[in-house]
Formats: structure tokens, C-alpha cells, sequence
């Protein structure tokens, strides 16, 4: 089972100081290595995709979710297993 | 990398919209339980789904947990009972009750298969089984039985039609003191497929391999949203277009579920089922899809037309996204389990009459409506002849599973709780068919049967 294991983090919301930072800290913090980043500030609204390798990942996918809610209140954030977006978006 | 509004658009559908998988259904051959001593045959049976099923629930949740899709049921078919109980003789209900056993020690949410195909007569087993689903269903708590009555090919078996009227009212009857629980667990079918993954008709046909693992996905409430999204005056072209995308996206993520749950458990992958399934829950309808194509309400005129559309376009974008389709495949119009279903019939507008007519051109049939308790076996018969007859002529599955509500009157409900839902009594014809009923006999194979 070496196979690379992925997943989406998506962050959505108000843009404050150190999001970016606090997401990267919590995905280091689960061994998670992020391999790509997008991110926009449009009037004021975050939006940030993730890509992160989880193949060493030291908690379940929903935990790393349930951290960085904590870590972010009132931000929408949603962490999903890469797989569910390919199967979906790419034939 | 995906663009963002894939990314929000996948997230959407799994978190607001109730993209669900329906069911994992794991199916399970007993034909190497078969056994000439009864009990003998029932501790294979116990042992074999045990052994097999062990980890199907820990399995599905380790990949609910993965994806953050839910994976609402988890359940396993067997090898019709009636060819078991050809062997051994004896009780059949001890099957059942072995496969409740079963059920409950893996954690299972549902075990099908107390079943008997006698779509062209009864063989050994068969009239046992029969006789005893009403007690099979009453002594157990998560056995469901089928009986398949009739098919293209052979026509309908009406002896086992005119038995099966007895038998539904039975099982009401049995279960009065519970919602009448056990004819929501029976089925009558004509034209049964061997891999169906849904409930209560499940049953882990003889040409299917040792185990396989089928996937039923769920999803009426994506469609719904995507439609709502759409101009309301789209033309209906466009409108199946849309549906076709968004069943090809649903079908997508069961063909992923059910091809890891089936490497992990280290069994073949059966089949991805194209339903789109209904629960009670609010925003998981598929009336309300119909009604989002521009109905007032289901049941009004123009309902069938809707739902034939809809049941087209879902198999047409399923069927590119899986590398195995099969089961019933089409959209299910139960009524109890279906919030926008339950209001149309509350309200009247969604009659008996109507949902004949929809079950010609969708998945199944007469699926979870709640019926007078007073209703006489001859015509609970009368409705499965019709039904098969739609399902014969026409060389699809139909399928009755309606609930006698002994003791309740037309506008009274009973509540099954859970998936099953909920349902008003509806009206049905009173004029008696009981003469055609008690001529049995069958009625011949339609010419479509002969293809050769």
C-alpha cells in the first residue's frame, strides 16, 4: 500500500491574518504534505484549495477536518479524499 | 488540480444535498450449505454469512469515514431459501430465523432472500417457503423475503399470484401489533434480476458467483438542486441533459465506493445499481424532482411523462460511469419513503391508479403504499396480477409491495419509522376480482418471449 494517498482542503470565508498559516500548521501538525496551493482574496472573501499528501497521514481525514475547524471558527472548511473529485470530474 | 467550482459542486452534493450511498449489499451464495438435515444446513448458512459478511459493516464505515459519504444501509442476500429447503425439507422457518442470527452477529442493517422463483410453477421448497413467509417475517427482525411470480419469458403463475394475496394480508396480519411491519419486508415480483442490491427484494441469484458486492447509490435531492438551478423555462431536452450529467457524477462516486469496499473485502464487485433511491427525509424526494420539471404536484397529469424522462436520463448517464450496471436501475417511486410522494397521496393527488401508469415507465412498482386493512386477499392478488402484467408485457421488473393497515380506514397512516417511512391509507377499487382470481392457472407468455 504505497499507493499516494491525496486529499482537498478547501477553506471559504472572510480573509483574515494568518489563514493560510494556521491550515499549513494543522496539516504539518497530522504529517500531512501539502503539494499544491491555490488561493484568491476577492472583496474581502478567502478562498483557498489545498492539495495534500495524506499518505502518512497520523489521524483520519474528518479529524484533520475537525482541527482546522477548531483552529478557524466561522471559516467553511471541508477536507475530502481527492478520489471523490476525480471519479466525478474526470472520465 | 480541479477548479473550484467542481471542487464546491462535489462538496454540495455530499453535504447538503444527501448524496448518500443507499447500500452496500453483499451477496452471499448458500448453494454449499445445502444440506439433506435441516439444522445442519441452517449452522452452514449461519457460519457461511458470518464468515463472509464479517467485516462488511466495519468495512463500509472505514470508507464512509474516508470520503465523508455516508453509506446509509449495509446488507446482505442469500441464495433463495426455496432451493435449500428442496434439499433438507422440514421447517423453512428455521432458515429464516438462522439468517436473522446471522444478520444480527455482523451488524447488518437487512438479509434477503426467504425467497422462491415460481414464475412457471412450485418445485420442491417452493409452496414451504411460501406458506411460511408471514411467520418467517413475524419471528425475525431483519429477514426479507421475495417470491417471483412471473416473467416474460415464462408468463404469470396466477396460483402463485392468488397465494401471494393470502400471504401479504398474512404477514399485515401477523405484525398488526407492529405497524404491520412484515409485508413492508415481502415483495412479489415479476421479471426479478439475480443482483439487486435494494431491499426487500434482494436475493443473491444462482448465476451470480460465489460473493459479490453490489452498490445501490442514492441521490434524488442532487438532481433536485441541480434542476432548480436550471431557468425555469429550459426546455425539457435540457432538462434530461442535466439529469444525465449529474446520474453520470452520483454513479461515479458508487462505482468507487463499491470497487474499494469489494478489494478490501477481497471479493468480486458485483454491480453499481442506478437508482435513484428516496428516503423520508426532506430534500431527498423524487416527486420533488418531478415536480422541479414543472409539476404542481406528483400524481397530476403529465407525472408519468416527467418520470419517464427522468428514469431514461438517469440510465443513460449511469451506464457510462460504471463499469458494471445491473440490479433494477431506474428511479424508484416508493411512497412511504418518499417525503414529496407521502404529501401527494396525504393530498389526494397521487392515486393508485397513477402510480400504476408511473411504474410502467420507472424501476419497479407498486412500492411501500399503505392499503385499506379490510382489503380482500383476492384483490391484494388482483393488484400483483396487474403489476406482473405490466412487468411481463413490457420485459421490465415490476414489483408490488403494499402494506394491509389492519385496523385503519382510508386517511389513517402507519408509521414503519426509519427508511421505511411513513404513508396514509390510500383507496383502492372495491369491485371484487375474486372470480378471475380463483380460476389460477397462468397466463401465457406474451410474444415478445419469443426472440429466438
Amino acid at each position: 500500500m504505497n499507493k499516494q494517498e491525496k486529499a482537498v482542503v478547501t477553506v471559504v470565508g472572510k480573509d483574515t491574518v494568518g489563514i493560510l498559516a494556521k491550515v499549513a500548521t494543522q496539516v504539518a501538525n497530522a504529517n500531512g504534505n501539502i503539494i499544491e496551493v491555490t488561493q484568491s482574496v476577492m472583496d474581502e472573501f478567502f478562498t483557498m484549495i489545498m492539495l495534500v499528501d495524506v499518505t502518512a497521514l497520523t489521524c483520519p481525514i474528518y479529524e484533520l477536518e475537525q482541527a482546522l475547524k477548531q483552529t478557524l471558527p466561522g471559516m467553511e472548511i471541508h477536507v475530502m479524499h481527492e478520489n471523490i473529485f476525480n471519479s466525478m470530474h474526470s472520465i | 488540480m480541479y477548479s473550484f467550482s467542481e471542487i464546491m459542486e462535489t462538496i454540495s452534493m455530499i453535504r447538503d444535498n444527501n448524496l448518500d450511498i443507499r447500500t452496500t449489499t453483499m451477496g452471499i451464495s448458500l448453494l454449499d450449505c445445502a444440506d439433506t438435515d435441516i439444522d445442519r444446513a441452517c449452522v452452514k448458512i449461519y457460519d457461511k454469512v458470518c464468515r463472509k459478511a464479517g467485516r462488511l459493516v466495519e468495512v463500509g464505515n472505514s470508507i464512509e469515514r474516508k470520503y465523508g459519504i455516508p453509506i446509509v444501509n449495509k446488507r446482505v442476500s442469500v441464495t433463495p431459501i426455496a432451493l435449500l429447503a428442496g434439499v433438507s425439507g422440514g421447517d423453512p422457518v428455521k432458515y429464516a430465523l438462522a439468517m436473522d442470527r446471522a444478520a444480527h452477529a455482523v451488524g447488518i442493517d437487512f438479509i434477503g432472500g426467504y425467497s422462491a422463483l415460481v414464475h412457471k410453477g412450485f418445485s420442491a421448497g417452493d409452496l414451504e417457503v411460501i406458506e411460511t413467509i408471514p411467520q418467517a417475517l413475524a419471528e425475525t427482525e431483519l429477514v426479507c423475503s421475495s417470491v417471483n411470480v412471473g416473467t416474460t419469458r415464462a408468463g404469470i403463475n396466477m396460483d402463485a399470484v392468488r397465494l401471494m394475496g393470502r400471504q401479504v394480508k398474512a404477514a399485515a396480519e401477523r405484525t398488526a401489533d407492529r405497524q404491520c411491519i412484515g409485508a413492508a419486508k415481502l415483495v412479489v415480483f415479476c421479471n426479478a434480476v439475480e443482483d439487486n442490491p435494494f431491499m426487500a427484494g434482494a436475493f443473491h441469484g444462482v448465476g451470480e458467483a460465489d460473493t459479490v458486492l453490489s452498490v445501490g447509490v442514492s441521490g434524488p435531492g442532487v438532481v433536485r438542486s441541480v434542476l432548480a438551478g436550471m431557468p425555469a423555462d429550459a426546455p425539457l431536452d435540457e432538462v434530461a441533459e442535466t439529469i444525465k450529467r449529474t446520474a453520470f457524477k452520483i454513479t461515479r462516486v458508487g462505482q468507487l465506493v463499491g470497487s474499494e469496499a469489494a478489494e478490501l473485502l477481497g471479493t468480486r464487485f458485483g454491480i453499481v445499481d442506478l437508482s435513484l433511491a428516496p428516503t423520508p427525509a426532506v430534500g431527498d424526494s423524487v416527486a420533488h424532482i418531478l415536480e422541479e420539471i414543472g409539476l404542481e404536484q406528483c400524481g397530476a397529469h403529465g407525472t408519468t411523462a416527467a418520470l419517464a424522462l427522468l428514469n431514461d436520463a438517469v440510465k443513460k448517464g449511469g451506464v457510462m460511469a460504471s463499469s458494471s450496471v445491473g440490479g433494477l436501475s431506474g428511479a424508484f417511486i416508493p411512497v412511504s419513503e418518499d417525503a414529496g410522494m407521502i404529501s401527494a397521496a396525504r393530498a389526494g393527488s397521487l392515486s393508485i391508479e397513477k402510480l400504476e401508469a408511473m411504474t410502467a415507465v420507472c424501476s419497479v412498482g407498486l412500492d411501500m403504499i399503505v392499503i385499506p386493512g379490510d382489503t380482500t386477499p383476492e384483490v391484494i392478488a388482483a393488484i400483483i396480477a396487474d403489476e406482473a402484467a405490466i412487468g411481463m408485457v413490457n420485459s421490465k421488473t415490476t414489483a408490488v409491495r403494499v402494506i394491509p393497515a389492519i385496523g385503519l380506514r382510508e386517511g389513517e397512516e402507519l408509521n414503519f419509522g426509519g427508511l421505511l417511512g411513513y404513508g396514509p391509507v390510500m383507496k383502492l377499487r372495491t369491485q371484487s376480482p375474486a372470480r378471475m382470481i380463483q380460476r389460477g392457472g397462468r397466463i401465457p407468455a406474451p410474444l415478445q418471449s419469443l426472440k429466438n
